[in-house]
């Protein structure tokens, strides 16, 4: 099967290897991974602020690249659920669009749950040592339910162990331009949630949104916290970490 | 009620500051959210009762009008009176003319969240009627300077007993007490003679019955039933959205209701009070009125935001609420605090009196998770954002700044030239390190966290030089 993989803006920007260790995982579960050239971002922010022709406009310009390939794979449950979810009922008014925003929704997934429900990938490439704690990102959880895909993969390591935090479905408080726009409640929110991951002793906090995991490392370092290493979900599955 | 939601980001740094309200905060959390996780185990098919739930509150409103009809019949056949009130001030007015019509000097109240719509406490008192709030939490309220709820059911949550034993000691001018019972007889002591003096009972309704023209009262402490019997005049304040068709609909919304509030199987008082004192009844009111309130509701009905109106005010969206928890409902600024406040306030207090609202949110989606009539709150508020940006309510440079990144997304070649700069550019500020302590183009941001060097290169650059 032909995978496309959305890397998201965040990855690209901030973590390519966060998108190579996707490949890589998809490749594992025998995949063929293809990357679309010219995509960007999939226009959640311009959605979640309230600009729906913007959000429409990238909407169009997403499908149109990913509609060729059997799967859209994207390591973020926010984009995947933004793409899922949400492109039908952005292009609702447009009868052409929104057939083709339905056709591609269901061949939409998170890549946890691409690699435990669909690809049903049998070895996990990478190696961890270590204890990590798992924080599920909210579009991901709540929407499209991604819970056990990651904490399915994460057992099949035998190096990790997994310790889970107080609230680990609690919201990080980043919430996109809501943690520039109202940064001391988005900081106090990251705040609870660095205590709850610290009082876990774990020597990682895992996570598969990116948005989150900046929010969490930046309040972590900015809490004292030098040594709980944060790590997207495809980093330590891969075994890059 | 005043509106102060225009100052909600201050209001909420203030909060965030007030380490007393804060330690506040984490206790009720605990509270409602871990209570209610257990109630609703007792319900054999949660989700499939949710979902009656939302089908029998989308019913109603779809022919609100028919409903209200038949309730307005049934009450009327009973010895009630129905009275209509567009707005706050028409509330007011109906209630003023009310305890004229009867001499009324006193009036004790029982919790009523359209009261606080209305400010109606200052107009009883400009009218020379003494208003008596007994409602624990709302008591505690009115003898603090008439303080504005912060919680829906729980309108003093941001106040601890020693704050509440300060109050008492120098309201009631007796010994200063910090244990909970002493306090609670203590108000019951200076309450009980309101009950018996008042001429007229205000409470407000979590029901009303089309069927039988009852109206339903969910309480916890008792004062409801005082209210509701001992004077002569009864008075009902409600939304006209709170209309159900029968006993049997009221029997399914009372197994979420209380759960989903209280984490309670069911309230410690429930009653269903129909008409007016029978010659046969040993108790009740010789007059009970209905004010049935619009307030903005009707526009609401049919609009893009109709799921609102299922809401019955259980308060599980802002117990659940991240942003609730933090900051409590008083920089909401109105009478509505959490998920479904941001939403309440702009529908019935004007959007562009509450621009902040919807925005202050991280769309969680925990609100809707918990809401007993699964009301989508993230989409609606989704939806405030995109009003506020058609009426240009959004400041300029925010509007600007979406369209051009968005212009600039939509053209590949451009935004991998953004890109590559974007990159260098932070990865210089991070001087070397792994992360960037001030951010000018995001100082809400690193305020309070750093901001994580990126990885050197852009996804795209990396990928292109792989490639044989
Ligand atoms: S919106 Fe839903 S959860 Fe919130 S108070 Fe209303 S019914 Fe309860």
């Amino acid at each position: 099967m032909r995978v496309a993989l959305f890397v998201t803006c965040l990855v690209d920007l901030m973590r390519p290897r966060i998108g190579f260790a996707a490949i890589e995982l998809l490749e594992a579960a025998g995949c063929e991974v293809v990357v679309p050239e010219k995509q960007t971002c999939c226009g959640q922010p311009a959605y979640n602020s309230g600009d729906r022709a913007s959000a429409a406009m990238l909407a169009k310009k997403t499908i149109a690249e990913f509609e060729p390939f059997d799967y859209l794979v994207a390591p973020s449950g926010s984009c995947a659920d933004q793409i899922r979810t949400e492109y039908p009922g952005l292009l609702a008014d447009d009868p052409e669009w929104h057939g083709r925003a339905v056709a591609l929704a269901s061949r939409v997934h998170e890549l946890t749950d691409f690699l435990v429900s669909v690809a049903k990938i049998e070895k996990i490439p990478g190696a961890f040592e270590g204890s990590v704690t798992y924080h599920d990102s909210c579009a991901g959880l709540r929407s499209l339910g991604i819970k056990d895909q990651p904490r399915a993969l994460l057992a099949r390591m035998p190096g990790v162990e997994l310790k889970e935090m107080t609230g680990a479905d609690e919201c990080c408080g980043f919430g996109g331009t809501f943690a520039v726009k109202f940064g001391d409640i988005s900081t106090a929110i990251a705040a609870k949630k660095c205590d709850n991951v610290v009082a876990t002793g774990a020597d990682a906090v895992v996570a598969g949104d990116l948005g989150c995991l900046l929010n969490i490392e930046g309040k972590l370092r900015r809490m004292g916290d030098e040594k709980t290493k944060v790590l997207h979900i495809a980093e330590i599955l891969a075994g890059d970490a | 009620m005043e509106i102060r939601s225009m100052r909600f980001k201050a209001n909420a740094s203030a909060k965030l500051a007030d380490a007393g309200l804060q330690r506040n905060l984490r206790k009720a959390k605990g509270k409602f959210v871990d209570t209610r996780a257990v109630a609703i185990k007792e319900i054999d098919d949660f989700e499939g009762t949710r979902r009656a739930a939302r089908d029998l509150r989308d019913r109603v409103l779809k022919d609100l009008d028919l409903w209200l009809e038949r309730f307005e019949t049934q009450a009327t056949a009973r010895g009630a009176t129905v009275l209509w009130a567009r707005d706050g001030a028409e509330i007011c007015r109906h209630v003023v003319d009310i305890a004229r019509r009867h001499g009324v000097k006193k009036a004790t109240k029982s919790k009523s969240m359209l009261s606080e719509e209305a400010g109606l406490n200052q107009a009883l008192a400009a009218a020379g009627v003494e208003p008596v709030e007994t409602d624990l939490g709302e008591y505690i309220l009115q003898i603090n300077d008439n303080e504005p709820p912060s919680h829906i059911i729980a309108p003093v949550m941001h106040k601890n007993v020693e704050q509440v034993a300060d109050l008492f000691a120098k309201t009631h001018h007796k010994p200063r007490k910090t244990d909970i019972p002493q306090l609670t007889r203590e108000a019951r002591e200076v309450l009980r003679s309101h009950f018996l003096t008042a001429d007229m009972g205000i409470s407000g309704g979590n029901f009303l019955v089309a069927e039988t023209g009852s109206v339903a009262l969910v309480t916890n402490e008792g004062n409801g039933r005082m209210v509701t019997t001992l004077p002569k005049v009864h008075v009902v304040i409600t939304g006209i959205e709170k209309v159900i068709p029968t006993l049997e609909d009221l029997s399914l919304l009372m197994r979420l209701l209380p759960r989903s509030a209280t984490g309670q199987s069911i309230s410690n008082y429930f009653s269903v009070l129909t008409g007016v004192k029978q010659p046969d009844e040993s108790d009740g009111p010789e007059h009970l009125y209905f004010v049935l309130v619009d307030n903005g509701r009707a526009d609401v009905v049919g609009s893009e935001y109709h799921e609102m109106l299922r809401c019955i005010r259980c308060g599980a969206c802002m117990n659940h609420c991240p942003v609730y928890q933090s900051i409590g409902g008083h920089a909401y600024g109105w009478v509505y605090p959490g998920p479904m406040g941001s939403i309440l306030t702009p529908l019935y207090a004007g959007i562009e009196n509450a621009v902040d609202l919807p925005n202050a949110a991280t769309l969680c989606g925990q609100c809707s998770a918990v809401c007993p009539v699964l009301i989508p709150l993230p989409e609606l508020m989704r939806k405030l954002r995109e009003e506020q940006v058609e009426r240009k309510l959004r400041p300029l440079a925010e509007r600007l700044a979406l369209k051009a990144w968005a212009w600039v997304a939509n053209r590949p070649a451009l935004y991998a030239l953004g890109t590559w700069f974007a990159v260098r550019y932070l990865k210089w500020l991070a001087g070397g390190g792994d992360r960037i302590r001030v951010l000018a183009a995001a100082p809400e941001w690193t305020a309070g966290r750093d901001f994580p060097a990126p990885q050197g290169k852009t996804f795209r650059e990396l990928y292109r030089q792989r490639q044989p």
